[in-house]
């Protein structure tokens, strides 16, 4: 059966009745911009994530691939943002393929409205769309209701406010390429120190007519993480345990089967892991 | 009977399967006096000083009223200079309580040495604060208060609060936002929770670490860790820390920059 399983969800309200609370999703904090200039667009977004007042994420990714020209910024809850653009991606390039043509922008944020308008805003995905298509440049706002706004310049999230003041103090409407990226990524700056709910590094992507498009991650990290002035390794042995048991490879070989993957380690972005 | 809807149509008309208003909602009107101003504390104590800190990020919801919003405070000083104290208050939640809780110690600190001729203790004050803190039971101030001093031996005193007047003296305390992430670093840090000496004994046997009194330097150094380490997972802590240092030479308060986003 396509879409949502809705099956416990009589059970679930009558917990909810009974005093047992709702599970939480991540994110609602956020900032993300866009800003068209004269041969493209950019987007931009912050990479905090966050769980009530608690970090979950210090360089998450809010720029969404749509199609290869057509990018996506998402506030709000993130499961909502990651499965809807994924979705309008998917059925983006089913259509592609279908008529022959390159996607449009406009099709794009349609079909992005058309379904949160029918989830009457329990999907909770606020978006930035922008893109390069057949028809020029595009640039979109789409709420978790389903309206939509198309402006030259546009700012979303919690740190929308700080971000929008930036625009509204520095957009001028001959911008280029460079001009617009230093914009965007001021207005995030806005966000980022001025906003609670977004923080840590900025994410740039530039859409340019006839121009591979660029995923600018970590564009800028104003806020990185001092050397710790102690050093928290414990000698070994620090930690109790009652009994142990050796197993040694040739042990394990036993139970599973080991295959090395000859992959480009540097295909893959590294876990940040504190020292 | 039942209706075109299938559900059972009642004496008053169709039969809905939500409820129906009645009539209009009953609008209710409420005061809150209190808010969240966020941030946080601690306080480390050792054989021969103290140490409050607090950061000093004023909150309310995602927005910031201030990045300099001191939250630890010297009791019964010179008002401008805070000259002569011997006491330090740290209080964390809401900043309006917190500053009339400090202004009220501040007073009866004062009071009491100009009738006595000899500055209050620091178990006498603590229990002071209770007094007052408890004085206010049904409308409390809404904070989490820490009270730092050198005892009548010369020793690190630390004494932390619940809104009511509930205290304890302590080797170290978290209070406020990020508590939950500092107090368990505390405990095994200061405390030396969950450590056994390596190698000697095996399972039950094993000997847990002993605690004792830290170095200053030592303690500093934790403290600036904890609020690093805080700021990074918590969104109300961050822009600066304030750190009193309390030996019997007298008071030094540094402050250090934190991140700001």
């Amino acid at each position: 059966m396509p879409g949502f399983d809705f099956s416990n969800y009589n059970r679930n309200a009558a917990l909810h009745a009974r005093g047992v609370p709702l599970p939480k999703a991540t994110s609602t904090g956020t900032t993300i911009v866009g800003c068209i200039y004269d041969n493209g667009v950019v987007i931009a977004a912050d990479t905090r994530a966050t769980s009530g007042p608690i970090v979950a994420d210090k360089n998450c990714e809010k720029l969404h691939y749509i199609a290869p020209k057509i990018w996506c910024a998402g506030a709000g809850t993130a499961a909502d943002t990651e499965f809807t653009t994924a979705l309008i991606s998917s059925n983006v390039e089913l259509h592609s393929l279908s008529t022959g043509r390159d996607p449009r922008v406009i099709t794009c944020m349609t079909m992005l409205k058309q379904h949160l308008f029918r989830y009457q805003g329990h999907i909770g995905a606020y978006l930035v769309v922008a893109g390069v298509d057949p028809t020029g440049i595009g640039l979109y706002t789409v709420h978790a209701h389903g309206s939509t706004d198309k402006l030259p310049y546009v700012t979303m999230g919690s740190g929308s406010l700080a971000a929008m003041s930036v625009f509204e103090s520095m957009w001028q409407p001959d911008l280029d390429k460079d001009g617009a990226v230093k914009l965007c990524a001021e207005a995030i700056k806005a966000g980022i120190f001025n906003d609670l709910g977004s923080g840590s590094n900025v994410d740039v992507c530039i859409i340019e007519k006839d121009k591979p498009t660029q995923l600018l991650r970590n564009y800028e990290k104003p806020n990185e993480r001092g050397q710790k002035e102690r050093n928290y390794r414990f000698p070994r042995g620090t930690t109790a345990w009652l009994n142990q048991k050796v197993i040694s490879k040739e042990d394990m070989k036993k139970y599973v089967t080991i295959e090395t993957l000859s992959g480009d380690s540097n295909l893959a972005e590294k876990m940040d892991v504190d020292s | 009977m039942t209706s075109i809807t299938g559900h059972p149509a009642g004496g008053e008309g169709i039969g809905y399967s939500f409820s129906q208003p009645t009539a209009a909602p009953v609008k209710q009107h409420g005061f809150y006096p209190y808010t969240d101003n966020g941030g946080s504390t601690l306080g480390i104590t050792g054989s021969d000083f103290a140490i409050l800190a607090g950061d000093t990020r004023s909150t309310s919801g995602y927005n910031i009223n201030s990045r300099m919003v001191p939250k630890v405070f010297k009791i019964g000083g010179d008002d401008e200079t805070g000259e002569g104290a011997q006491i330090v208050l740290s209080v964390v939640g809401f900043a309006a309580d917190g500053n009339a809780l400090k202004e009220r110690l501040d007073a009866v600190v004062k009071m009491y040495k100009y009738q006595h001729g000899k500055p209050m203790s620091v178990s006498a004050c603590a229990q002071r604060l209770s007094t007052i803190l408890y004085g206010k039971r049904f409308f409390p101030y809404y904070v989490h208060a820490i009270l730092a001093g050198l005892d009548e031996e010369g020793k690190g005193a630390l004494y932390s609060y619940d809104p009511v007047g509930s205290y304890e003296r302590e080797q170290c305390r978290a209070a406020g936002a990020a508590a939950s992430l500092i107090m368990p670093f505390l405990d095994n840090q200061v405390n030396f929770k969950n450590q056994y000496i390596p190698g000697s004994g095996e399972g039950h046997a094993l000997e847990a670490k002993k605690a004792e009194p830290l170095p200053q330097t030592h303690v500093e150094q934790l403290v600036r860790d904890a609020f690093t380490s805080a700021v990074e997972r918590h969104i109300e802590v961050g822009d600066n820390l304030q750190m009193m240092i309390i030996t019997r030479e007298g008071i030094k308060e540094v402050f250090h920059p934190l991140k700001k986003d």
